[in-house]
């Protein structure tokens, strides 16, 4: 690809600055998190000395660790009922001719056209009603609601690209139905599924909006709502070094799911299976 | 192993669409018979039908003596390469051709053993850990092929399997299909629309025409016994040529010149009086008057102003123009529009092609004496299309 040691440079460059661009805050608040409470001011990029001690405070405070249960809980839970609901209704966009099919797949969009901060506010009150205030479920619904229209979506498009004869070629060789579709549609399906579901998971994981104003208390509130009410060891220590330790941990599942199911996402898998 | 046989099965698609119409075929135990036919003339519905695909609106499928209508693709034993392919992705080349037997709960030795040896009939040894993504055309193929081999079912249906091959390979597979078949000896269904294949692969060939069945037989009866225009355009290449014709008595007046009835027409002609008709004269009934030697009698010499001239090496081909009196056939029409006026040479302008020697000396642009066997003269009803040869 790279025609020239000239365009090697540029392109080596280019990417170094977004990469630095990219980073570099992150790399701060690494930084941050790793030096101990008295260096915290030392505007220093690499800590003098690296302590845990940040670290070791946050896991033994409980609003971090029951924010943390909470997250992967409704998280998890989300991105779960989510693609579910999301793959089913792709499945029927993409292999069913109905009325109103197109009508559909715009009103999903239709629906993530709202901002959250617009419904946020009437959602609070409707949901002290009912008692989905500070639950779980109080937050896994939103979620859902904003995740499926992106879900449908990219499910849709995806399942439209699968060669269904497959199926058929599968029961002419002696499958079930249910065999064909389990053999040989699902694992085909995986890699779509699996985008879909990260998109999903990284929005309800990183949610603020919904997360502080639909909680009250640890019953539900995640960890970038928990974050805000950090409080330091004392009165007077300002809290940077822990929201900085939690706002690192928070990170890292995202990260472990990406590089996980990367190389499952690649792109291509089901080249060579018509002609072409 | 066994027969199929067809039984007036008809198909209607759900939007009222007659895909196959009363389709009646016996295909004997161990045959290889070829389903020819334009594009959507149903090809690919009536094997599927066979598969167990597509529903049988109406009629009766037997198999092996069984009737299958309602039995679903995997109790009918059937193996099926497809249009395209339709290999699993995510499965290696030894996965893909062992799937239906690990379907069938077939130990893993014999497994082994079976993948193994159409591996080795199909010369894809060394690509049996490969995905499907990384291999060419031509092995993909051969993998589909594979598939079905691997199993010993009681028939093979084809769909175009070497439909995507170039040139060079299809002529290779072809043959490896052929020896495959009369290896095996398990009864194929195979579709094309590759005339080539039809003439050379089958036992029989069906020929069919929207949705139905014109004429089965061996490729030279199809060849020499065309029972309609349809059929005598459709088969042979460079197509037939069609010109009208009168029958007035015992003379035939063509565009190129006149020729007696012959005897094999005479009962199909046995009305009295002029009659309209439409001749059909095959590009390699046709010779160069210089040529011809002592057979001249046997046929008619014309003059012809030669338009193009294609030379293949072995042969020529010249185009030329005759006067028709534009008696138009509304069969003919038709039979232009099925198949593209460029496959049916004189249906409309009275554009003849003709196969000469490559010893000929005609040029383009210039006049030369061409000569007609009249023995090869084909007839046909202009109203029905049917042929006038007494069966
Ligand atoms: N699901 C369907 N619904 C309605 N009509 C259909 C359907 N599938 C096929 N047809 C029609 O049935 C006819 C026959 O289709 P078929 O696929 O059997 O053609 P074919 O002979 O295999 O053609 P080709 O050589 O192009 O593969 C076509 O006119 C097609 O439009
Ligand atoms: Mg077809």
């Amino acid at each position: 690809m790279l025609r020239s040691s000239r365009e090697a440079a540029l392109w080596s460059i280019g990417i170094l600055v977004v990469l630095l661009y990219a980073l570099i805050p992150v790399l701060w608040i690494l930084s941050l998190s790793l030096k101990p409470a008295d260096q915290l001011g030392d505007r220093r990029f690499v800590p003098q000395e690296f302590s845990f001690e940040n670290y070791e405070t946050i896991f033994n405070t409980e609003t971090f660790t029951r924010a943390l249960v909470n997250s992967v809980g409704i998280a998890g839970l989300a991105t779960l009922i989510s693609i579910l609901l999301a793959a089913m209704a792709a499945y029927a966009l993409a292999r069913l001719d109905f009325a109103g099919k197109a009508l559909i797949l715009s009103g999903a969009l239709a629906v993530a056209m709202f901002p959250p901060i617009s419904i946020v506010g009437s959602l609070f009150n409707i949901w002290r009603e009912v008692g989905l205030y500070d639950t779980w479920p109080g937050l896994i619904i939103p979620y859902m609601t904003f995740t499926l229209p992106l879900a449908i979506y990219t499910l849709s498009a995806f399942f439209r690209e699968i060669p269904w004869e497959l199926e058929q070629a599968a029961q002419v060789d002696g499958a079930t139905p249910f065999q064909a579709f389990r053999k040989v549609i699902v694992p085909l399906a995986a890699p779509g599924v699996f985008t879909s579901a990260i998109l999903v998971f990284i929005f309800a994981w990183n949610d603020f909006i919904f997360a502080n104003t639909l909680t009250s208390t640890d019953e539900a509130r995640t960890v970038p709502a928990a974050l805000a009410f950090f409080t330091g060891g004392s009165q007077f220590e300002q809290p940077i070094g822990a929201i900085s330790a939690a706002s690192i941990v928070v990170t890292i599942p995202i990260i472990v799911m990406v590089l996980i199911f990367q190389r499952r996402i690649v792109a291509g898998l089901t080249a060579g299976a018509v002609k072409g | 192993m066994a027969d199929i046989v067809l039984d007036h099965v008809t198909k209607r698609y759900p939007d009222g669409y007659e895909a196959v119409k009363e389709m009646d075929l016996q295909v004997a135990d161990g045959e290889f018979i070829i389903l020819v036919g334009p594009s959507g003339c149903g090809k690919s519905t009536a094997l599927r039908m066979i598969a167990g695909l597509e529903d049988i609106t109406d009629g009766e499928l037997r198999i092996g003596g069984d009737v299958v209508n309602d039995r679903a693709p995997k109790d009918r034993d059937i193996a099926m390469v497809f249009q395209n392919y339709a290999l699993y992705p995510h499965m290696t080349v030894r996965e893909n051709m062992g799937f239906a037997l690990k379907l069938a709960k077939a130990p893993k030795e014999e497994i082994d053993r079976k993948v193994l040896e159409a591996a080795r009939i199909l010369d894809l040894e060394q690509h049996l850990d490969r995905k499907p993504a990384n291999l060419s055309g031509g092995q993909r193929q051969r993998v589909a092929m594979g598939r079905a081999i691997v199993r010993d079912p009681k028939a093979f249906l084809m769909d175009e399997p070497l439909s995507n091959l170039d040139a060079k390979l299809r002529v290779q597979m072809r043959t490896e299909v052929s020896r495959i078949q009369s290896r095996l000896g398990t009864t194929t269904v195979y579709v094309t629309h590759d005339q080539t294949e039809a003439m050379t692969l089958g036992d029989r060939v069906a020929v069919m025409r929207t949705g139905r069945l014109q004429q089965v037989g061996r490729p030279s009866e199809l060849y020499n016994d065309p029972v309609n225009l349809f059929v005598a355009g459709f088969i042979g290449s460079p197509a037939m040529n069609f010109l009208p014709a009168t029958v007035e008595g015992d003379t035939i007046h063509l565009p190129i010149g006149d020729v007696p009835v012959a005897e094999e027409h005479r009962r199909g002609l046995q009305s009295g009086g002029a009659r309209s008709v439409i001749a059909g004269l095959r590009p390699e009934s046709f010779e160069d008057a210089a040529l011809v030697g002592d057979q001249r009698e046997r046929g008619i010499a014309f003059q012809a102003k030669i338009d193009v001239v294609e030379s293949m090496g072995s042969e020529l081909y010249a185009y030329f123009a005759v006067e028709t009196e534009g008696v138009a056939s509304q069969e003919l029409e038709e039979l232009a529009q099925d198949a593209g006026t460029a496959e049916v040479p004189g249906a409309e302008s009275g554009q003849v092609v003709a196969r000469l020697d490559a010893a000929s000396q005609v040029s383009e642009g210039a006049e030369a004496e061409l000569w007609f066997d009249a023995a090869k003269l084909h007839l046909f009803d202009a109203e029905s299309g049917r042929s006038l040869r007494a069966a």
